[in-house]
Parts: structure tokens; C-alpha cells; sequence
């Protein structure tokens, strides 16, 4: 079963700037509408993906592995499977090869409302260069996309280098005063990254071809062969792998490039920076480092490292966000903490915590994507975003300062709405697996509410005491429309987060059995695993549902 | 069980007023936004009485699903009510009050900026209490619970452009936060054991476990960490101090949330756990420990305050204490006695308190005030009722619920009685001071709309409300409120007169189906009998127990007495006097005034470090100065070499052909080195 959804879904955005080209540079609001078209358009053509995918989601898919000379497909963890290994550069094995899962999907969602969204929010902001400003971004959706879909390791890193350029040129040319500064710096930390990640690609596609005697950079294939490499090479293709995705996160140690390109960008690279682009990070750990490398993500030690790390990014990036001065540093920094709770979610390595943590990062695109946007309308008027120039700001912009305030509560997790629902699910997974991780990350959320709260006393209550803010127009119509959608996905997630757990069931729960499989001597060792099994064992309610649901139907 | 009551109506009747009045208020006119208000609050109350019409038909507990909520890897919460007596007892005071405040908000509020706000807050918070006390499971009560915080940070910070009221909402919200990280932590052991959060799943298990094998470990530990969040939501030490700053939001907020309500919200948490804490004796004995000193604690603060909202707030804290106390010597029924008659009678004396303000422009400084019982008579004699309740006069309804937990707690140990008997002398001294420092004398103020006055209340004097220029007394509308409100603080207690006083104790007997789940050790001699126990055997009390039970009442009505006695003496008698007392003590007398600087403690001890720590220590030298700092360097070193390196392509001929030299000599020297070995 081929078919091209995902082709049309990811190409797209890349022919509206191919589009753009053929349009005089000088008809500003012509490129304006075409821009913002096409990124709705964007959107509009991966919603049939929903029904689509929600039909399926119990329902195996497909994966390619090559027998007797051929490829052919099996069954696995990926749908609307697009193309066929090996095809577009046979020479060298890699092939156009396109496929989803249900933690892929939510990111592609993700990745094309907050593309539409951030298109529509730069209508004002960009009035230098519009046409190239428009272009990058639509090829950096292009890429962001790509980043999500590629099956084959080959395709999956042209997208990821792609990725980078559109991005440096966002914060390079439309950035703040420290511009350069700050491209230079996110694109070498990022390129450093990937280019360690490079090297244990190409040692998994010489590994393949070692044990079957195969040139091939398809996923699948690789997934049969990378978990059986030893653990001392392991080890080491772990850490590359490690390197390139935790600077991406980015995990601490390696956030500091976060905060000046976060500072620099603007508002619609920063949306786009924060709400997909962190979430490669995360993703990549998912995809790749997770089925690659079972034998090292369980190791303890390994782990615990992972584990530490996320919860010192936790507690270090809430306190670091407590003290900024800079509206947009303190959301940078806040994103570190938020960021430590997926990583969390991730390496307490089961269903529970897993899940929490996809959820996560999507309620972390919603939340954190407005949080950039809320920034980003005051400076738009202001030109600054020193928290000590404002104050009093709900007396001025009253709507403006109620959607504030719902999406600073679910960005520290306020019940009914995504953030808790996100952060609850990991921390009950991470508890799961060591009473003490949970316990320490607990202290992120009390910190959360203090940094945003605090953020917000500083900003909206008080008295105008600044007269230049005396004269701050209200949202207009169109910065409202930037808000709906997150709004809407914010109280849905926050309400109603079951279809969202249905859809990464399966994914998820196929990657905790690769990973804790590899490892039957650790699952017998350590008592607390018996609860994860028991839990994941008597799940009555979780099978009934799809049959309960579809009944509704 | 068949029976469906749609239980969901009550919360979701106020949601639906506050996102009415939340959505279009701006525009509507203020009476619509009352109406509105008004009709969704009225609307839940109703229902909770058609509720408690059908109540004895049905068999309980009865539960209702509306829908599911989270569901994942096998663990699931619902949006699911649950009702049983304790929840609507709850369900009955909540709205009940609620109602009655909402209508006095009417009258309070009616000159302010913001009105479809407050309402549109008020409603939220009806909403969110209303879902704490239905829900059948931790989760959702918990939404229910991080909800009231929410609508309570919200309308602490009502005045928002004031810095004090903002701070304390800030502050209001972060300290419940601190509260919240043990609740959480809580729910997830509780899923850990049970992997669930439903009320059906987890309390069955729990209470066919026997205490003694229960009592080390993680039932325990559970009961602990669900009292540190019910600390932080209920004001016990040593997250009391934001509820004092609360008192900052509007005084009917302070009425319904920051003493009938919310703040219970720990009590009836830890009430409706009993099971787990019958079998966690070291935790139900904490629970009691830190009600009867927090009891103490507030009550003395509450001595030597001057502003009458303080007073009462620290009053509130005191009085939690004692239902802390009550459940903590495993007399739940005893708590939720006092939980209720406290919402009548603090939640009058709160607003007869706002009456006084409000007929004062906004005056909170009792020094400021004297001699109104002439002028707004109606509040002086309903906050009189009130006084006389929360001190423990007989009959009113204070005096049987707190007799009863003093007794109770006396058998678990003298020396709880002992400190909550102190306190009721304080609680009875404190009480008649304000009211005789309110009401009595003469009065001290200047005329109650001059501006300096407006501190606490500056938004109030908005033009156009008549009568400022005079004393005046409150409409109607903020009357009535507290006319019922005196009436069920007379006679609320009525339910529940015990045994020794030739009563049948029914609240407790009403409760009973819920306390008494399984035969418990402690519980010998004041056993509360089931439903189908005939009323005559109420406990197996002996005529000597009866009088020994009787003593002791009338040793805290004589404590009560002697506190009126000492403030009339004090503060009627020898006016002078107090003063005097406060010299005389000097640096203690302070430390009191002061609130025994436990805000400047915590300041000195925690948030000053945290705050420093993180901006000199974690960002500027951590983050800037470590680990960028390296990232800088190793670009600026990679910038260095290449710099010097680059000098190397000078083109220079005569220095490439030195270059090409010294490189051949190196690889010679190279060549013929290894060629050594």
C-alpha cells in the first residue's frame, strides 16, 4: 500500500517558496498572502492525516527488510510508507523513504500548525527582506518535516543539515543586535553535534553491510542489525548519537547556545526554535538512539547519567529562569526545564514515562510557542523586552493578559490544562522506575509556577508606571488567530489527552519491549520492574477503550 | 446505585456562569453579571438540595461517570463524582455558603472596577471546590484542588495594581505549590501500590490491611505526604504564612475561600483518607500534632494583631488546627463537625468584618475604630453570634463541635486537651477583643472616607457611593447574608449535641457509614455506631464516663468565659491597660506583633538563597561564566590558531622555502629516528 500523503505533506511548503521566487520582491503584501496561504495550506493538507491515521492506529504497519535479494515489506511500526529502500542513490544504498508512527505523526501535527501559526505572526514583525524571510521558512518547514519522516538515515540527515541553514539565516538576518553572534553560535554547536553523529551513522551502514553483506542506510534494516554491535562500539556510536541529539535538546550541559539564539531570533524563529526544532532532539533520542542501542540505554550507569542530566536541566533551568531579566531569556531557560521533563520521560524507559514525554513535547510546541508569540506581540510594540520596562500591563491589554495567563498555567502545569497532564504522566513513569528521580523533578514544577508567576506579577499587575506603555493597543484580530489554535490544543490536551495516549500506544509501547527485551537480566533483577510489568500487564481499561470508542462511532 | 443524579450539574453550573460572565461580562451590564452569577451558584446549590432529597434512596457510596480523562499504559482516571455523607456535607456547605456569599458580594462589590471578574472568579472557585469534594478519585480531586489555588490566586490579587496584593497572591499559589510536591508524590506511591487513584480501588485494599503490619512503610509514608499538601492548602505550620497576606483580596474572598472553604480543603483531604491513616498510626499522630500547635501557634499571633482581617485570619489557622487535631486523634467526624460550623461562624464573622469596613470606607485598623454598635447595629449583633460561637459559648454551634474534638482529643492525650483548652481561652480572648474594640468604647477613627484611610480597600471609594460622609450601615443585600449566616451559627450545632448532653449526636451517626468502615482499636469507648445500630446504644459510655465527659466540658466553657472576662477587663475595663501589658513585656510582645518574624525567616532561610544562588551563582558563574565561557574560549582559541597559522601563507617566497626546509628536516629527523629503533 503506497501512498503519497506524505510526499504532498512535506513538499508543500517547499513549493510555495519555489512559488515566492517568481514573485517581485517589491509586492510585500502580495508575498505576505502567498506566504501565509501556502502555510495554511501547509496545515490544511496533513488534517486528512488525522482521520486517516486515527482509523489505524491500532493496526500494525510496515517495515522493509531485505530477503533473498529483495526488499520487502513486513509488518512493523510505520504507516503510509512512501517509496522503497535503496532507490534514490542505489549506489550507495539510500533510498527516498518516507513512513510514520504515532510519535511522528503528533510531531508532524505539531510541526505544521506551528508553522501556519508562526507565518501568520510575522505579518508585522518582518518588514525587511520579506520575500527571502519567507522563503527560508518555508524551507526550513520543509526540512523540519522531512526531519520527522525520513525512514532512511541518508534522507533523515540531508533534512537535518537542511534544517540548519534556513535556521541560521531566520536568526543571522532577522535577528537582534548580538545577530551574528548568535546564528554562528547555534550553527556551530548544532554542526558540531551532527557531524559526531555522522561518523556512527556511517559505522551502522558499514556494520549492516559487514553482518549482510548489504549497502543500505534504510532504518528498518538498520534496526536489525545496530542492537547486536557490541557494547564497547556501542557505547561510543551511543555517545556520538548522544552528543549531536543532546545539543539539540538541548540537554545541560550543552543549553547555552539556547538562550542567545532564542534572544536574537525573532518572535517566528523563536516559536518555530523552541515548539519543533528542540523536539528533533528529543525525537532522535526516540527513534534512533533508543532501538540502536538497547544494551547501552539500559545500562545503569548510562542511564543514570541520562537521568541526572534531565533532572539537573529541571532544577538548573527553573532557577536560571527565576533570575532573567530578559522576558525571552527566561522562556529560553524555562524550555531547558521543560525540555529536562522529556529527556526524563525518555530514559525512565517505560510506556508510562515515554508517553508522558512525546505528550510532553507536543504540550510543550503549544505552550512554549505561545509563550515566544505572547513575548513577541509586546516587543513588537515596544522594542524591548526587559521585564523591568513594563508593569501594569493588564490595565492596557486586558485580552492580551488573560491568554497570558492560560498559557503560562499550562506551562506550569495547571490540571485542565496540557502542561499538567504532560508532566504528570512522566513524573508518575519516572517514579515508576526510582522514587528520588520523580522526588527531584517535582521541585521543577513548584519552580515553574515561581518564575511565571513572578514573570507575570512584574509585566501585568501594578499601575502603569512607565508612560510608554500608557498607549498599548489590545490584540488585534489577526494576533488573536494566532492564539486560537494553541488555545484550543492546550484545553483538549488538558481535557481530553486519551486519544492522544491511544495514538502512541503502540509506537511506544513496541520501543520499551525492543528496548527492555535486549535486557531480560535487568528486568529480573531490580523489584521495581515487577510494578512496570504489572501495570503494563493488567491493562484491562487500556484495551477496552479503542472498542469502547469505535462503539461511539 | 440505578439512580442517576446527574451529580455533574452542581460543578458544572457555576463553569458554566464563570465562562458566561468570564466571556461577555465586559460588556454586560453589572446586574446582568450579578443575575448570572447568582443563578449558576443558586443553580448548584439546588441541585445539591434535590441531591440530598434522594440522598436516603440511594445505596452508598454512589458514584458517577461522566467521562474518561487520562488513560495510559494501563492507569486511568476519570471524570468520575462520587457521593457518600461526607461529600455532602461538604457538597451542602460549599454551595450553601457559597450562595450566601455570592449574594452579599452583590452589595460588597457592587462600586468596584472588575465586577464581572470577581464574579467570574467567584464562580470558577465554586466550580473547582464543587469538583474537590465530588470527585472519586485523587486526580480529579486534585484538579479540584491545584483549581481552588488557582481561583484563589486570582482573587487574592483581585486588585491587582496593587503590589501587596499581587505579591500575595504570588506567594499564596507558590507556598500551596510546596504543598503540593508531597501530595503528588502521594498520588504517585498511591499509584505505585494500587495503580489507581479511584477512592473504590485504593481504600478497600487498604482497609483490610492490619494496622500493626501497616504501620512501618508506605501507608505511612503516604498519609505523610498527603498532610504535607494538606498543610499548604489548609494553613498548617509551617505553610501557614500565606494565608495571612491572602487576606489582601476582597473580604467576601476571604469569607468563602480563606476560611469557609478552601482552606478545609486539607481537612476534608485527610478526612476522606481516613482509611489510610487508621492504618498509619505515626501519620495520623502528626496530623494531630501539627493541628493542636498550629492551634496554639495562630491563636497567640492572632492576640496582638491590630487589623481585623489579620485577626480573623489568624484565627482561621487556628481553628483548622483543631479539625487537624480532631481527625489526627481519629475523630474525622468530630473535624467535619467543626469543618462546618466553623464555615457558618467564620465565614460570618468575616463578612459582618467586611460590613464594618465597608461602613467605614474601607478602614481595617481596629485602633481606628469603637463604638459602631449604635451605628450599624445588624452587623454588631450578627458578628456578636458569631463570636460568641467561635468562643464556645453553649449553645451556639461552635461549642459542640470544638467540645467534641477537645474531648476526643483529651482521651487520645491529656496533653492535647490541655494545649487546646489554652486556645480556647486565647480563641474566646482574642475574639471579644476585637468585638470590643470594634463595637464598644468610643470610636477612634476619623471620618471613615478620608483617602489615608483607604489603604486596604482603596478601590472602594469609587465615586457615586453615597454615604461615605457618615457611619452607615450595609443593604440589604449584604444583611440578609448575614442574617442566616447568625442563625445557623446559633443553631447549626443543633445536629450534632452528644450524648452527655442528652442528644443523639446524629452528625456524627449521619457520618458514620463513612468513618466507621472497619472495627478500629482506638476507637473503644466513643465508638461511633453504624446506621443500622440502634440509637440507645451509643457507645458503650458508662454514667461515670458521661461525667467525666461532662467536667470537661464545663472546664472549656470556663475557659471560654475567662477569655470574654480577661478582654472585657482588658479592653472595656481598663482601656489603658493593654499598652501597659505590651511594654511591660517589651522584646516578647514584639516578636508576637511581629508574627514571630517567621516570614523574615523564611525569607533569610530560603528564598533570599534560592534567589541569590541562582542569579550569581548558577547563572552568572555556572552559565556564563563556566560553561559558555568555555565555549567561547574554544572558539577563540580555534579564531587564535588559525590567526597565527594563517601568517604562514604570507606569500612570501623566502619564507614558504624556509618553511619547505624546516619541514624536511622534520621528516628527516623523523625518518632516521625511527630508522634508529
Amino acid at each position: 500500500m503506497q501512498n503519497h500523503i506524505l510526499s504532498i505533506i512535506l513538499f508543500t511548503p517547499l513549493v510555495g517558496a519555489i512559488l515566492l521566487l517568481f514573485v517581485p520582491k517589491e509586492s510585500k503584501d502580495a508575498i505576505r498572502w502567498i506566504a501565509n496561504l501556502v502555510a495554511l495550506a501547509g496545515f490544511i493538507v496533513s488534517l486528512p492525516l488525522v482521520p486517516w491515521f486515527w482509523v489505524q492506529r491500532f493496526e500494525p504497519g510496515v517495515k522493509f527488510v531485505f530477503e533473498a535479494g529483495q526488499w520487502v515489506q513486513r509488518p512493523g511500526m510505520f504507516k503510509f510508507v512512501d517509496g522503497i529502500p535503496n532507490t534514490w542513490i542505489p549506489s550507495i544504498g539510500a533510498g527516498y523513504l518516507l513512513g510514520i508512527d504515532g510519535i511522528s505523526f503528533l510531531l508532524i501535527m505539531l510541526t505544521t500548525l506551528l508553522g501556519w501559526v508562526s507565518i501568520l505572526s510575522s505579518w508585522t514583525a518582518i518588514q525587511e527582506r520579506v520575500k527571502e524571510y519567507y522563503i527560508w521558512f518555508l524551507v526550513l518547514q520543509t526540512g523540519m518535516l522531512g526531519v520527522f519522516m525520513a525512514l532512511d538515515f541518508f534522507l533523515f540527515f540531508v533534512f537535518w543539515e537542511a534544517m540548519l541553514v534556513p535556521m541560521y539565516l531566520l536568526i543571522g538576518i532577522w535577528g537582534g543586535p548580538r545577530k551574528l553572534y548568535a546564528a554562528i553560535k547555534f550553527f556551530l554547536y548544532t554542526l558540531l553535534g551532527s557531524v559526531l553523529m555522522l561518523l556512527a551513522i556511517l559505522f551502522l551502514y558499514f556494520n549492516h553491510h559487514s553482518v549482510t553483506g548489504v549497502y543500505t542506510f534504510c532504518l528498518t534494516a538498520l534496526y536489525e542489525t545496530a542492537p547486536k554491535i557490541p557494547f564497547q562500539y556501542a557505547i561510543w556510536l551511543f555517545l556520538a548519537f548522544f552528543l549531536g541529539f543532546a545539543i539539540k535538546v538541548p540537554m545541560f550541559p550543552f543549553h547555552t547556545w539556547l538562550p542567545d539564539a532564542h534572544v536574537e531570533a525573532p518572535t517566528a524563529g523563536s516559536v518555530i526554535l523552541a515548539g519543533v526544532l528542540l523536539k528533533m532532539g528529543t525525537y532522535g533520542f526516540i527513534r534512533f538512539a533508543l532501538p540502536f542501542f538497547p544494551s547501552v540505554v539500559m545500562n545503569s550507569k548510562v542511564r543514570g547519567w541520562m537521568i541526572g542530566l534531565s533532572i539537573v536541566g529541571i532544577i538548573y533551568g527553573a532557577l536560571v529562569s527565576l533570575m532573567q531579566k530578559d522576558m525571552k531569556k527566561l522562556v529560553a531557560y524555562s524550555s531547558v526545564s521543560h525540555l529536562g521533563f522529556c529527556t526524563l520521560g525518555i530514559f525512565v524507559l517505560n510506556s508510562v514515562g515515554l508517553s508522558g514525554s512525546v505528550l510532553q513535547q507536543i504540550n510543550h510546541g503549544i505552550s512554549t510557542g505561545a509563550l515566544f508569540l505572547i513575548v513577541g506581540i509586546l516587543y513588537e510594540r515596544r522594542h524591548t523586552r526587559e521585564i523591568a520596562e513594563y508593569g501594569g500591563i493588564s490595565n492596557v491589554m486586558p485580552v492580551y493578559a488573560t491568554i497570558t495567563m492560560i498559557m503560562f498555567l499550562s506551562s506550569m502545569g495547571l490540571p485542565l490544562l496540557n502542561g499538567f497532564v504532560g508532566e504528570f504522566t512522566i513524573l508518575q513513569g519516572a517514579f515508576m522506575e526510582n522514587r528520588l528521580w520523580a522526588g527531584l523533578s517535582v521541585i521543577g514544577v513548584i519552580l515553574a509556577a515561581a518564575y511565571l508567576l513572578w514573570l507575570y506579577q512584574r509585566v501585568f499587575f501594578g499601575t502603569v508606571t512607565n508612560p510608554k506603555n500608557e498607549k498599548l493597543t489590545d490584540l488585534t484580530p489577526r494576533e488573536v488567530l494566532t492564539f486560537v489554535p494553541l488555545l484550543i490544543m492546550a484545553f483538549w490536551i488538558g481535557l481530553y489527552p486519551k486519544p492522544f495516549f491511544q495514538i502512541l500506544e503502540q509506537p511506544v509501547n513496541q520501543i520499551v519491549q525492543d528496548v527492555r527485551g535486549s535486557e531480560p537480566n535487568v528486568m529480573a533483577k531490580t523489584p521495581t520492574h515487577k510494578s512496570v510489568d504489572e501495570i503494563t500487564q493488567t491493562s484491562p481499561p487500556a484495551v477496552e477503550v479503542p472498542v469502547a470508542a469505535k462503539g461511539k462511532k | 446505585m440505578t439512580a442517576n443524579l446527574h451529580l455533574w450539574l452542581i460543578p458544572a453550573l457555576p463553569l458554566i456562569g464563570a465562562a458566561s460572565n468570564g466571556l461577555m461580562g465586559r460588556r454586560s451590564s453589572r446586574r446582568a453579571v450579578s443575575f448570572i452569577a447568582l443563578v449558576f451558584c443558586g443553580g448548584a446549590f439546588a441541585w445539591a438540595l434535590y441531591v440530598a432529597s434522594r440522598f436516603s434512596s440511594l445505596t452508598l457510596p454512589h458514584a458517577e461517570t461522566l467521562g474518561p480523562w487520562i488513560r495510559v499504559g494501563g492507569f486511568s482516571a476519570d471524570f468520575a463524582f462520587y457521593l457518600d455523607p461526607l461529600s455532602l456535607i461538604m457538597l451542602l456547605v460549599v454551595t450553601g455558603v457559597g450562595f450566601l456569599i455570592h449574594i452579599y458580594s452583590i452589595g460588597y462589590m457592587w462600586e468596584e472596577g472588575g465586577y464581572y471578574r470577581f464574579f467570574s472568579y467567584l464562580n470558577l472557585f465554586m466550580f473547582f471546590m464543587l469538583t474537590l469534594v465530588l470527585a472519586d478519585n485523587y486526580l480529579l480531586l486534585f484538579i479540584g484542588w491545584e483549581g481552588v489555588g488557582l481561583a484563589s490566586y486570582l482573587l487574592i490579587g483581585f486588585w491587582f495594581t496593587k503590589d501587596s496584593a499581587a505579591s500575595a497572591g504570588k506567594k499564596a499559589f507558590i507556598v500551596n505549590r510546596i504543598g503540593d510536591f508531597g501530595f503528588l508524590i502521594g498520588l504517585f506511591l498511591l499509584i505505585k501500590h494500587f495503580g489507581s487513584l479511584n477512592f473504590d480501588r485504593v481504600f478497600p485494599p487498604v482497609a483490610q490491611m492490619k494496622a500493626e503490619t501497616a504501620g512501618a512503610g508506605w501507608v505511612t509514608a503516604i498519609g505523610l505526604l498527603l498532610m504535607v499538601g494538606a498543610a499548604g492548602k489548609s494553613a498548617q505550620l509551617p505553610l501557614y504564612v500565606w494565608l495571612p497576606d491572602a487576606m489582601e483580596g476582597p473580604t467576601p474572598v476571604s469569607a468563602l475561600i480563606h476560611a469557609a472553604t478552601m482552606v478545609t480543603a486539607g481537612v476534608y483531604m485527610v478526612a476522606r483518607s481516613h482509611v489510610i491513616y487508621e492504618r498509619a498510626p505515626e501519620a495520623l499522630t502528626l496530623v494531630a500534632i501539627v493541628g493542636v500547635l498550629t492551634a496554639l501557634f495562630a491563636a497567640t499571633i492572632g492576640v496582638a494583631q491590630t487589623d481585623i482581617k489579620k485577626v480573623l485570619a489568624y484565627s482561621t489557622i487556628s481553628q483548622l488546627g483543631y479539625m487537624f487535631l480532631g481527625c489526627g486523634v481519629a475523630a474525622f467526624s468530630a473535624g467535619i463537625f467543626h469543618l462546618m460550623t466553623h464555615a457558618f461562624f467564620k465565614g460570618l464573622l468575616f463578612l459582618a468584618a467586611g460590613s464594618v469596613i465597608h461602613a467605614l470606607g474601607g478602614e481595617q485598623d481596629m485602633r481606628r475604630m469603637g463604638g459602631l454598635r449604635h451605628h450599624i447595629p445588624w452587623t454588631f449583633w450578627t458578628m456578636t453570634v458569631a463570636t460568641l460561637a467561635i468562643a464556645g459559648i453553649p449553645p451556639l454551634a461552635g461549642f459542640f463541635s470544638k467540645d467534641e474534638i477537645l474531648w476526643r482529643a483529651y482521651q487520645a492525650s491529656w496533653i492535647y486537651w490541655l494545649i487546646g483548652v489554652s486556645t480556647a481561652f486565647l480563641t474566646s480572648f482574642y475574639m471579644f477583643r476585637l468585638l470590643f474594640l470594634t463595637f464598644f468604647g468610643e470610636y477612634r477613627g476619623a471620618v471613615a472616607a478620608g483617602p489615608e484611610h483607604g489603604r486596604g480597600h482603596g478601590l472602594h471609594d469609587a465615586p457615586g457611593h453615597g454615604g461615605h460622609g457618615h457611619i452607615h450601615e450595609s443593604p440589604t443585600v449584604m444583611l440578609l447574608p448575614l442574617v442566616i449566616l447568625a442563625i445557623l451559627s446559633l443553631a447549626g450545632g443543633w445536629v450534632g449535641i452528644p450524648g452527655s448532653l442528652g442528644g443523639g449526636n446524629r452528625f456524627d451517626k449521619f457520618l458514620a457509614p463513612v468513618f466507621d468502615t472497619t472495627a478500629i482499636a482506638q476507637n473503644r469507648e466513643h465508638a461511633v455506631p453504624g446506621e443500622q445500630v440502634p440509637p440507645e446504644s451509643e457507645g458503650p459510655a458508662t454514667e461515670t464516663g458521661r461525667g467525666t465527659e461532662l467536667m470537661f466540658t464545663g472546664v472549656s466553657v470556663a475557659a471560654a468565659a475567662l477569655g470574654l472576662l480577661l478582654a472585657w477587663l482588658l479592653y472595656l475595663r481598663n482601656p489603658e491597660l493593654p499598652q501597659k501589658i505590651a511594654d511591660a513585656l517589651g522584646g516578647f510582645y514584639g516578636a508576637v506583633l511581629n508574627k514571630y518574624y517567621v516570614d523574615e525567616l523564611y525569607a533569610v532561610l530560603f528564598v533570599k538563597p534560592l534567589v541569590d544562588g541562582s542569579a550569581r551563582i548558577l547563572w552568572q558563574a555556572m552559565d556564563q561564566g563556566v560553561i559558555d565561557r568555555t565555549i567561547n574560549d574554544g572558539a577563540d582559541g580555534a579564531r587564535h590558531l588559525s590567526d597565527n597559522v594563517r601568517h604562514m601563507q604570507s606569500g612570501n617566497l623566502r619564507s614558504y622555502a624556509g618553511w619547505v626546509a624546516a619541514g624536511a628536516a622534520v621528516v628527516i629527523a623523523y625518518m632516521v629516528w625511527t630508522g634508529l629503533r
